[in-house]
């Protein structure tokens, strides 16, 4: 259940405690918290890592429509989705 | 053969025990009654490439630990390696010894998360179970810098006979110190907790009172505070998977640089374990006599060997199994399916109102 919908011109960071880190043993990048780990897919490693507290969302759907070439509404989609079920498991600051 | 062993799990967590040496004197603490002499530890650089090593090997998480970690000089040194191999760093702490200045340099070299031992709610208490006047005082102030810095804190409760009753207040505190998590740690009875089980053992009325505490706690306070507690062991009739099952999630590294599966591995006579001194941490987790004796499935005897439940919990503790049962490969005298069941029944009623016998 999502607590919020994500503005475009918020500012999306990990809050401290939360860590993205790639390690190759275990397959790929990971999203470290207390006590708990998510694997990370390709799609959430590229929006997590654009998450630094300075680019705004719409920011990073930009960049993200650039860098892979792929239409920004799809884009804007996944990037929302991902990001409302990153803030509701308090794994991203928005 | 087991096609499943051709390659070992990768583990995910390590705990390395910087030190034995620790201010306090907790008579509950599972550190081996033959502590490691600071002589022996290993220095900055070793650590440095244990941290490098397990990140290769596919650990995320470090368990900066001890003995207390702070008794340390290069902790900040150690902290910095470890965050600098990639991985997530946690210090386990009993918050004695660490100043204010100290904290802030941790908190640069990247610590992730930081977690509080308490003894009792009230400083009187809590400072007798410590054997260390002043211990409660350190603890508040730490707990308040951590939050001031924003790193997430868990309070780690340890209860026995003598706090046990405290449960509600000690989760009241641990939210006064802003933690976000309390583990409800019930004794486990290795080492030094296992010289004082008998002062240490709490009733079968004050673990059921407590288990009913912890439910209605957890209801009160959701949302605000995550409350982790499972029975204590001795009044459970299922075992746990002791470190996830042996050499499948985790490994120790003791001061020393012997590498263990579980922390009281030690208390398992005839065991060989390798050091990182020696062989490099991946050659330890695949191949070192320790981690191969009781990884998987193979090793087992009935119940065990039969049982539904046995990739769930690998028979429980291999250290418990052979510390009640003379045999470690039995099945942990926790379940109720061993023969040796009554035994804990038994040893959990014999309880002494005897002086603790601190760590020292």
């Amino acid at each position: 259940m999502s607590e919020s919908k994500v503005a475009p011109d918020a500012k999306p960071k990990l809050p401290r405690g939360v860590r993205l880190t790639h390690n190759e043993a275990q397959g790929g990048w990971v999203l470290l918290a207390p006590e708990r780990v998510f694997k990370a897919d390709a799609i959430a490693a590229e929006i997590v890592k654009r998450c630094t507290g300075e680019a705004t969302v719409s920011d990073i759907v930009d960049d993200l429509a650039k860098t892979f070439n792929a239409p920004r509404d799809r884009i804007e989609t996944d990037v929302m989705a991902m990001l409302t079920g990153l803030a509701d498991k308090r794994l991203i600051e928005l | 053969m087991d096609t499943t062993l051709q390659r070992a799990p990768r583990p995910l967590g390590l705990l390395a025990e910087l030190t034995h040496r620790c201010p306090l004197g907790c008579p509950y603490c599972s550190n081996p009654l033959a502590l490691e002499p600071r002589a022996d530890e290993l220095d900055t650089a070793s650590w440095a490439r244990v941290f490098k090593e397990a990140a290769a090997l596919g650990v995320l998480q470090v368990h900066l630990s001890g003995g207390e970690p702070a008794a340390r000089r290069d902790l900040v040194e150690l902290t910095t390696a470890a965050h600098d191999a990639g991985l997530y760093t946690n210090l386990i702490t009993s918050a004695v010894g660490i100043t204010r200045e100290t904290f802030g340099k941790l908190s640069d070299a990247g610590l992730d998360h930081v977690q509080i031992s308490i003894q009792d709610n009230e400083p009187g208490t809590a400072d007798h179970i410590a054997g260390y006047k002043g211990a409660y005082a350190r603890k508040q102030a730490l707990a308040a810098e951590v939050t001031r810095l924003g790193i997430p804190l868990t309070v780690n409760a340890v209860m026995h006979r003598a706090n046990i009753d405290h449960v509600e207040e000690m989760v009241t505190l641990a939210l006064k110190f802003g933690a976000k998590r309390v583990e409800i740690a019930h004794v486990q009875y290795y080492g030094w907790a296992l010289k004082n089980r008998a002062q240490l053992m709490p009733t079968r009325d004050q673990v059921d009172r407590a288990v009913a505490a912890v439910e209605t706690l957890r209801k009160q306070h959701h949302g605000r505070i995550v409350i982790d507690a499972v029975v204590p062991d001795y009044y459970a009739r299922f075992p746990k998977a002791c470190v996830g099952g042996w050499g499948r999630r985790s490994l120790n590294v003791t001061p020393s640089g012997k590498v263990l599966p579980c922390h009281a591995a030690e208390s398992i006579p005839g065991l060989t374990f390798w050091n990182v001194r020696a062989h490099s941490l991946a050659d330890i987790w695949d191949n070192s006599p320790a981690f191969m004796a009781f990884r998987g499935t193979d090793w087992m005897q009935e119940p065990c060997r039969s049982c539904p439940k046995r990739e769930e919990d690998f028979g429980g503790c291999r250290c418990q199994a052979f510390a009640l049962t003379g045999d470690a490969r039995a099945a942990d005298p926790v379940c109720h399916l061993s023969p040796h069941h009554a035994l804990v029944g038994e040893l959990a009623e014999a309880r002494a109102d005897a002086a603790y016998e601190y760590r020292r």
